[in-house]
């Protein structure tokens, strides 16, 4: 498949105007949704095109909306998670600055699916262009009355706020964003209850990713085959994939589901730098397990990913190629997760504080005989028990260094140096 | 618009008033540069929130800045893509050309020079940004005309037109 779908109007001259996006055939979908089918018949077909979570966690989409309670007497949202803080990550920016209404379009879509008349989406501060452009993009749907009351003459209103996040990746985990928006310190929530039963405002909410939102339209206007004939049946559709790091062409690639991160990485990117080797892949943001050069041939998508003990994630493909030390890399990563751990429990915000410290020390040549053997402990106390996936993600990135690149981490402890210096 | 309507028109966006303290604060950061003690207190009056909700984002989130900053806030992403792509050689050059450590502002007030994580822009990397606006594929050469655009543009000479702006 080379069609792009998602990305078909981001270099159109002014694709982020409605004029653009209606010119290319935007918010036909939705028409055809309000005038052609009931919510119901909408949350069916989603279940049926298979369309998994975009943000990470694969979750089947349609099954997620399927728990809001069809009879509420609270008012139901619908968020759009676009704090996008995974390191390796940035499709969802790119969307929202230049093709913000394919964005609300999918959120109308789905609004109606799920019976929800205000969306908020959250977007991580520092995205100030793209806030701009959904802004913008919001008032003009409103004008054209794609938002508003009785949308296109349906029995159905909706309107969509954007809100500014102010830097915390933990506001990428859905029940923290919702503390956030509720004007808290984001800290993940115990569940249940689920946000589909309470979430927002203790109301019925659908927390879903941008990219999972822009596959909807598509989905009505081609139908529930068409999506599921993209990619593996069970993890199926166009996927976005952000490739980043020391590679020829980093770049956005919209590909299908499934292709082969070797294939990915050396013809779509281009390979390694001049002169240089992959050694090796981190496939879905830095939550997602390393994955060594020989293991290339993974397909890229969550049941694959998984198969091999890593995730598709995000979709951030970061490379790393033989001039790159791994301690160095895996030492980068804790630390961001010690930086952005929000304190809530304490394997996770004491736990990376210590793992931090030793990696530290490994990598300054200071490293003791059994740091290995105390990291591993670590990691041990760390994963499964903290109270959302981000400590979780913190340690198996860790083992999975270990796991494979354990001959550096000795090499630093032995020599009193880093060798790659 | 003064703050006041502003934060007015953020609240108006929500059922419940302690969800604006988010955008209040950032509307008041705009307008002050920074948040000290006592713009934290107007905005949770404003909101008729407990001030207890204002200070806690306030400290929490790392986009607020309960003290100054220089005029221009360099914001070096030093996360995984950007590293593997020089971050570290540019930190240092900045440190070295301005004068002052990570976390440092210059004497004049002009530049505060921080590291930040993933700005998400990594298919650009390395990427730092200016108040509102990103700079990426930097390299030695690139971050001294950014500089040097960004001194004038402090000391009120009026700028030529920037290249690849």
């Amino acid at each position: 498949m080379s069609e792009r779908v998602l990305l078909r109007n981001v270099d159109v001259p002014d694709g982020h105007l409605i004029s653009a996006y209606e010119a290319g055939g935007g918010y036909r979908a939705l028409a055809k949704a309000l005038r052609e089918h009931t919510p119901d018949e909408i949350i069916e077909l989603v279940k049926n095109s298979n369309l998994r979570g975009r943000g990470g966690a694969g979750f089947p989409t349609g099954m997620k909306w399927s728990f809001v309670p069809k009879q509420a007497n609270k008012p139901k949202y619908l968020c759009c998670n676009a704090d996008e803080g995974e390191p390796g990550t940035f499709k969802d920016r790119i969307i929202m600055e230049r093709d913000p209404h394919q964005l609300i379009e999918g959120m109308a879509i789905s609004a109606y699916a799920i019976g929800a008349e205000t969306a908020y989406v959250y977007v991580r501060g520092e995205y100030v262009l793209a806030i701009r452009r959904l802004e913008q993009a919001i008032a003009e749907a409103h004008a054209k009355g794609y938002l508003g009351t009785r949308i296109l003459g349906a029995d159905f209103n909706f309107t969509v706020h954007v809100h500014c996040g102010a830097g915390a990746y933990i506001c990428g985990e859905e029940t923290a964003m919702l503390d956030s928006l509720e004007g808290k310190r984001a800290q993940p929530r115990l569940k249940p209850p689920f946000p589909a039963v309470a979430g927002l405002y203790a109301s019925p909410t659908v927390i879903n990713n941008v990219e999972t939102l822009v596959c909807v339209p598509h989905i009505v206007s081609r139908g529930a085959d068409w999506f599921r004939g993209i990619g593996p049946d069970k993890s199926p559709g166009p996927k976005l994939y952000c490739v980043s790091g020391q590679v020829r062409r980093p770049g956005l690639y919209e590909l299908p589901m499934g292709i082969p991160l070797r294939e990915l990485v050396d013809e779509h990117a281009g390979g390694a730098l001049q002169g240089r080797k992959v050694k090796a892949v981190i496939p879905g943001g830095v939550s997602a397990s390393v994955i060594p050069e020989s293991g290339l041939d993974v397909r890229m998508d969550f049941d694959s990913l998984a198969a091999v003990g890593s995730m598709l994630g995000s979709a951030g493909v970061i490379v790393i190629d033989d001039t790159t030390c791994m301690v160095k890399v895996a030492t980068r990563i804790v630390e961001f997760f010690h930086h952005e751990s929000c304190g809530k429990c304490t394997p996770c915000r004491e736990g990376l504080n210590w793992v931090f410290k030793v990696l530290r020390r490994i990598e300054a040549g200071q490293g003791a005989p059994d740091d290995i053997e105390q990291l591993q402990g670590l990691c041990k106390g760390i994963f499964g028990n903290t109270f959302c996936a981000l400590g979780d993600g913190a340690a198996m990135g860790l083992r999975a260094a270990l796991a494979h690149f354990e001959h550096e981490f000795t090499a630093h402890i032995e020599e009193h140096r880093c060798p790659f210096h | 618009m003064g703050m006041r309507e502003k934060i007015e028109a953020a609240a108006g966006r929500y059922p419940d008033r302690r969800s604006a303290i988010m955008p209040a604060l950032l509307i008041a950061q705009k307008e002050h540069g920074h948040l000290p003690g006592p713009v934290l207190e107007e905005v949770a009056d404003v909101l008729g929130v407990e001030r207890i909700w204002v200070y806690e984002l306030a400290t929490f989130y790392t986009l607020f800045h309960t003290e100054p900053v220089g005029m221009f806030h360099l914001q070096l992403c030093d996360n995984v893509s950007c590293m593997l792509r020089g971050a570290e050689a540019l930190l240092a050059h900045m440190e070295a050309v301005l004068g002052i450590g990570k976390g440092g502002t210059t004497s004049d007030g002009l530049f505060t020079l921080s590291t930040v994580e993933c700005l998400g822009a990594c298919e650009m990397a390395p990427v730092m940004q200016v108040g509102d606006d990103y700079h990426g594929d930097l390299d030695v050469a690139r971050i001294d005309t950014l500089l040097d655009h960004l001194r004038r543009a402090g000391s009120g000479v009026p700028l030529a037109p920037r290249a690849g702006a």
